[in-house]
């Protein structure tokens, strides 16, 4: 990719506590550029969006975004660096005390002095990218879940984010509405110009709108590389998580005493 | 719910609960007179204060004019020093007697003053000099039947004048 | 044997460093809010907002518990006072007990079950619901947005909504005294007013009213930005709102009463 990186990560550690979530994880996107970040749950995805915003920081290595360091900011710079974020949570998150509108207009309010007109204006014209102005009056709890989700991203590129992040947007989809935010995702991150980053176990959807694929396991990335790169990769974890195989690198079961031993069948030892 | 209704019920609610604030201040309490600008503050040495309380109120012909705003026991004269504001439109005569009394026989006790002629008046910091103390009903009891005895063995030297004499002071005048 | 006392005195330990923990973080909380109370107090249609929710919504609650307390007041302190023949400190009785206790502290405890379990649930969905980390992503800070004006919503209402719990508790007692009971309402009236003074007893019961509304608003708002994102979570938060606030209002009460009325 020719242009300058916006969000790029270097080196990255998390953990809770004792235990790592995230480990060495390095990769960069560029404007323009989709990405999705794969993997099992409890990979360590999610973290990594937080680490993006800002609301966790890294314990060792360098986050940044639009070439700031997010770990060095104070809360007033993290507040203006947000503004050039926008993010999709998995739910929506809308907020359930006020309407579409209300919600769409939310950042518009709070981020800008903008006169009621131009709101009103601009509202309507992102309710209209994702088809739903007609639902403007409408309260979060009488939409779709599928609505809800494309009233959210509305929300979020309301103050037109150079760097958007989406948090499982397909989980919890018809195949029609799961089609349509995928499509959606692609068009806006052209139309804006902006970077995506897609945290995702959904394979089929993703592979068909994204430019590159991630793959995390156990807070390491183990592959990357373009979706036809993927499909025809032999890596044995690539392997089983797009073909969907229930064994393989990643075991079914999770890390335990021996099954006889925790029954009591066999003495455990030490 | 739109803003302006909402608006409109905050303001109500404001406006009612002003309204039980008033309430409660005018129709269920009174303002004690203790805004120092209003007063002025006397003192008086009582021997014996009985059942005073600060905050009780000065009456004169019934009608309250003070509260009682200090007690505290003078090690110099070996009595008790009440010190009271008084309401500033109320002036007093220096010769005013102050005597502790009780609100019927078993209400609160509060003080009583008493004008004189003197044509000088009391003024800020001043002191009343012809005080009497509070009746404590076990001396008067036991008063009473210590006369009872007497009359019983000496009739001439009846009813006794102990009971009642008030217990004054001529101290200095400030 | 050492080690039965170590775990001992560790499960003897554990709640009270846990205890102290929490109310660290809700010291910290309370500075957040109070920092970032300005620019959400200058946004008033927020807090105005809040006032509608916390306070006017309590309003018939607490006007009928009053109401319904101060006439029980005024039938059972008539019982007693009768047998004295003192039953014209009828209205002395409802109108001090009302002023000074009960106003501020049953308003309170209502107040807490009303609006300050209402609004734990509130912040704790908004948690669970991750409408609070959307609006950190936005750049909008919860504590100013969502917390704050919550928080002086509930300060702002407490006291007014005690005042008219006391003011119906009278017109209880009124009610019961005067048009139950026959007594006369000049006299009524008149020891009330002489008996009930305007600095020690009503701006005390709203001094009280005050603190109560700042210990339950801080409990409530804490309660719902600590619960556990979860629907068990909230559910937990909602109660510990409801059983911490009537523990704190009781004890503030004991250690406000003695400061006052010390002497007295």
């Amino acid at each position: 990719m020719p242009s300058a990186a916006v969000v790029e990560l270097d080196e990255v550690r998390f953990a809770y506590g004792e235990s790592d979530v995230l480990r060495d994880v390095s990769f960069k996107v560029a404007r323009g550029e989709v990405v999705a970040i794969m993997g099992g749950s409890g990979s360590g995805k999610t973290t990594l969006l937080k680490l993006i915003g800002g609301q966790l920081q890294a314990s060792a290595g360098h986050v940044r975004v639009d070439g700031e360091d997010v770990a060095s900011l104070k809360e007033a710079a993290l507040y203006r660096l947000r503004s050039k974020l926008g993010m999709l949570f998995q739910f929506g998150a809308l907020f359930t005390d006020l309407s579409v509108f209300e919600n769409v207009a939310f950042p518009l309010r709070e981020r800008t002095a903008l006169p009621e007109s131009v709101i009103r204006d601009l509202v309507l014209m992102k309710l209209q990218a994702v088809g739903l102005r007609g639902a403007a009056q409408l309260m979060p709890n009488e939409l779709s879940g599928g609505m809800a989700r494309r009233v959210a991203l509305a929300r979020a590129i309301a103050l037109d984010p150079l760097v958007m992040l989406y948090d499982e947007p397909f989980t919890g989809l018809d195949p029609i509405s799961l089609a349509v935010t995928g499509k959606l995702i692609r068009e806006l991150n052209d139309a804006l110009g902006s970077a995506s980053v897609i945290v995702t176990h959904d394979v089929a959807e993703s592979l068909a709108i994204v430019d590159r694929v991630v793959f995390l396991a156990d807070g390491v990335i183990v592959a990357q590389g373009t979706p036809d790169e993927v499909r025809a990769s032999t890596h044995p974890f690539v392997k089983q998580f797009i073909n969907g195989e229930p064994d393989g690198p990643v075991p079914f079961h999770r890390q335990a005493t021996p099954l006889a031993a925790e029954l009591g069948l066999e003495r455990a030892h030490g | 719910m739109k803003r302006g209704l909402i608006d409109f019920w905050v303001g109500l609610f404001v406006a009612a609960g002003i309204v039980a604030l008033l309430f409660l201040a005018f129709k269920v309490s009174s303002t004690s007179m203790l805004v120092a600008s209003d007063t002025y503050t006397l003192s008086a040495n009582f021997e014996n204060i009985g059942g005073l309380k600060t905050r009780a109120p000065i009456k004169s012909s019934g009608v309250v004019i003070g509260r009682v705003t200090g007690i505290i026991f003078d090690p110099h004269t070996y009595m008790a020093k009440v010190s009271f504001a008084i309401d500033k439109r109320y002036q007093f005569s220096r010769d005013t007697s102050a005597a502790i009394l009780t609100s019927g026989l078993l209400g609160e006790q509060y003080i009583g003053l008493e004008p004189g002629a003197d044509d000088r008046m009391l003024e800020e910091g001043g002191r009343i000099t012809i005080t009497s103390s509070a009746v404590v009903l076990e001396q008067l009891i036991s008063r009473f039947l210590f006369s009872k005895a007497q009359e019983g063995g000496n009739g001439a030297e009846g009813g006794g004048t102990a009971a009642t004499e008030p217990k004054s002071n001529h101290a200095v005048e400030k | 044997m050492a080690d039965v006392l170590v775990r001992f005195f560790s499960r003897l330990g554990a709640p009270f460093t846990d205890a102290l923990l929490k109310l660290g973080f809700a010291g910290r909380f309370f500075v957040a809010i109070l920092r970032h109370s300005p620019t959400s107090l200058l946004r008033f249609s927020l807090t105005m907002r809040e006032i509608w929710f916390a306070g006017v919504l309590s309003v018939l609650i607490i006007g009928v518990s009053g109401l319904f307390i101060g006439m029980v007041l005024a039938l059972q302190g008539y019982d007693t006072l009768v047998r004295f023949g003192a039953s014209s400190s009828l209205g002395i009785l409802v109108a001090l007990s009302l002023v000074r206790e009960l106003g501020p502290v049953v308003g309170a405890l209502l107040f807490a079950s009303r609006a300050g379990s209402a609004i734990t649930a509130e912040i704790g969905l908004m948690k669970a619901t991750e409408q609070l980390s959307a609006m950190e992503m936005m750049a909008v800070n919860p504590i100013a947005r969502v917390v704050a004006p919550r928080f002086w919503g509930g300060v702002i209402s407490m006291p007014l909504l005690a005042a008219m719990f006391s003011a119906m508790g009278i017109i209880g007692g009124y009610l019961v005294g005067v048009q139950l009971l026959g007594l006369d309402s000049g006299s009524f009236w008149s020891q009330m007013q002489s008996a009930v003074d305007f600095r020690l007893d009503v701006i005390n019961g709203v001094i009280k009213s005050i603190f109560f509304g700042i210990a339950v608003s801080l409990i409530a708002v804490f309660e719902g930005y600590d619960a556990t994102p979860t629907a068990e979570g909230v559910s937990g938060a909602t109660t510990r709102t409801v059983v911490t606030s009537a523990l704190v209002i009781l004890g503030l009460d004991v250690i406000l009463t003695a400061f006052m009325f010390r002497g007295v």
